[in-house]
């Protein structure tokens, strides 16, 4: 860095200047996939021909032409692959926002309250965040039953801990500053005082959770899915999708590998984007 | 060292006790766990014949007493499918998925830690950027994914080694790869981390100032320093193993805790899933406090912290 003061670069610019377009592009094509599916799909995600079942990349049958090949009822697979990023999108969206409004909701609390309210609520997190992510999920779906609002549900319940520990952390060290504590001295409500100076000084941290959860939660409803856990067949999931090519790897790869590779595709673009958001709003480096 | 050590065990024990509190709540989310139990073609006697005889019938504070009695005494109670208690399907399983995770704890500390090594050596050359992408890579990639590609390269392809399921030794390769790689990155990140931190401290600037050779700096001086992060995170890698384990050994055939896990929610198992999700729980609480306790054993500072 030149200079002595450090010169704050807006976000759109940064993202230029460090060529890291590509992983937003990519997101953003994700998006546009899964919001106009119908639009862009070229067939019924369930809709069967079981002439054409098991087609390499490129076959033609019947009406269909299966650009990335066909699965065991003979339905199009980039067609599953497309309406499959629906589920992942809405489900990583809405246990974000969920799990994320849960946490910091409550992690503020415990850091602007302390006393007992603070000991019980982190107590509580400790608890959540000493069984293992994976099998507090699969226990809880196995007591819910499968669907997509479960999984949802499931992830909220699984993923609030960790909010609410860096909100913990953060409001304790902002509730400390002397204009907070002159608000709330002022006769400012504890609401007000948390959601008008505390959340802004705490949104910055809890939004390089947000990203790499985001990423995470994916991996899960994929992984759910996958063990046949998640959104219940016919409806196209990637894990669902990926699980059912398990078993005819050996005659018709294009199945499991390809709702596999945007998995990783998506994912991946998620953590550059994770690993950018918090070098940026990372204090210590402007 | 001991006020810290009682106290840090007297906190593994509390979460213990809530791990168990919880697990026990949420069987009861919707109400009547009898139904988690029973198959689907049950009729109403038969499933009011087995609320009684495993007393879900009884007022919820009764059961919570007498469950957490049992989990003192190590009894995870009867398997309902198999009629075989708990705990000896967990033994018979258990040592598969230790041989997993040994495995993949090898591949993901012997690839982990040079990768990082050579991540702070050579940071700002081209190979150190080709080594990140792949530890970004393999951190993004799904098990389940990676497992796939691994079998299609190595078994269908090339004929290498078996696809799935168990047997000598060259069966448990491709799983603890897959496993191994996702943990891989942790590794050569603090690996990297710690090394750099190291190598910025103000003894490293003196020795090198006294014309110590960068080699011998490195083994003698740093490598010691940078090891204790990354002794500790591979305690708590262990525990992120063995949950990984249960999507592996689901893509592996591999006959571990994961697999018997997901058969036996398919199967309505209920029992079983507890007793491995607690299993997994309170092996993860006592990793923490192994690292803890490693922890504070190199670096004397902390146990002072925490002790005041």
């Amino acid at each position: 860095m030149s200079g002595l003061v450090a010169q704050r670069i807006t976000f759109s610019q940064a993202l230029v200047k460090t060529s890291r377009w590509w992983p937003v592009a990519l997101i953003a094509m994700f998006v546009a996939a899964a919001i106009f599916a119908p639009l862009i799909a070229p067939y019924d995600p369930n809709a069967q021909n079981l002439v054409g079942r098991l087609k390499p990349p490129g076959t033609v049958s019947r009406t269909f032409h299966y650009w990335l090949g066909s699965d065991e009822l003979g339905r199009d697979v980039l067609s599953r692959i497309i309406y499959g990023a629906r589920i992942s999108l809405t489900v990583a969206f809405a246990s974000v926002i969920l799990s994320g409004a849960v946490g910091v909701c409550l992690g503020m609390m415990a850091g602007y309250r302390r006393g007992w309210v603070e000991m019980v609520i982190m107590r509580v997190v400790d608890v959540f965040l000493s069984i293992p992510a994976i099998l507090l999920a699969i226990i809880t779906v196995a007591v819910l039953g499968p669907s997509l609002l479960n999984v949802i549900l499931v992830l909220v319940l699984t993923r609030w801990p960790r909010y609410a520990r860096v909100a913990y952390g953060q409001t304790l060290a902002v509730a400390n500053m002397p204009y907070v504590r002159l608000s709330a001295f002022m006769g400012a409500s504890a609401t007000r005082v948390l959601l008008r100076h505390v959340l802004p000084n705490i949104i910055g941290a809890i939004t390089v959770v947000a990203t790499l959860e985001f990423g995470l939660m994916v991996l899960f409803e994929a992984g759910l899915s996958f063990l046949g856990l998640g959104v219940q067949p016919p409806t196209a999931s990637w894990g669902a999708i990926l699980s059912v090519g398990r078993n005819y790897l050996a005659n018709a790869w294009w199945i499991a590998t390809l709702p596999g590779a945007c998995l990783f595709l998506l994912v991946l673009a998620i953590n550059l984007i994770g690993d950018f958001v918090r070098d940026y709003l990372d204090p210590r480096i402007h | 060292m001991w006020p810290f050590l009682l106290r840090r065990v007297g906190q593994a024990l509390v979460t213990m006790f809530g791990v168990a509190t919880l697990i026990f709540f949420i069987q009861r989310l919707t109400g009547d766990p009898t139904y988690l139990l029973v198959p689907e073609t049950a009729t109403r006697e038969d499933i009011a014949a087995l609320r009684h005889s495993l007393g879900f019938d009884r007022p919820l504070v009764v059961q919570y007493l007498e469950f957490l009695a049992n989990l003192v005494r190590f009894d995870l109670g009867r398997s309902i499918v198999q009629n075989v208690p708990v705990v000896t399907i967990i033994a018979s399983r258990l040592p598969y998925t230790l041989a997993l995770a040994a495995g993949a704890l090898v591949v993901a500390c012997g690839l982990g830690i040079p990768i990082g090594i050579l991540l702070a050596q050579f940071r700002d050359r081209p190979i150190a950027k080709v080594a990140t992408g792949f530890v970004l890579a393999a951190q993004s990639m799904p098990t389940f994914w990676s497992g796939i590609l691994l079998i299609l390269v190595f078994a269908i392809a090339l004929g290498w080694l078996p696809p799935s399921s168990s047997g000598d030794f060259s069966h448990l390769i491709l799983p603890s790869v897959t496993l191994g790689l996702l943990s891989m990155a942790t590794f050569a990140r603090i690996t990297r981390t710690s090394l750099l931190d190291e190598l910025s401290k103000d003894y490293v600037r003196t020795a090198r100032a006294r014309g110590v050779r960068t080699s011998r700096l490195l083994w003698r001086h740093v490598a010691r320093n940078a090891a204790i992060p990354v002794i500790t995170v591979a305690a708590l890698e262990i525990s992120n193993l063995l949950a990984g384990a249960v999507i592996v050994e689901t893509v592996f055939a591999w006959p571990g805790l994961g697999q018997v896990t997901v058969q036996s929610i398919l199967a309505r198992d209920f029992l079983i899933v507890q007793g491995v999700v607690l299993l997994g729980s309170f092996v993860t609480v006592a990793l923490n406090l192994l690292a803890d306790i490693l922890y504070s054993v190199v670096d004397p500072r902390i146990r002072l912290e925490v002790a005041r």
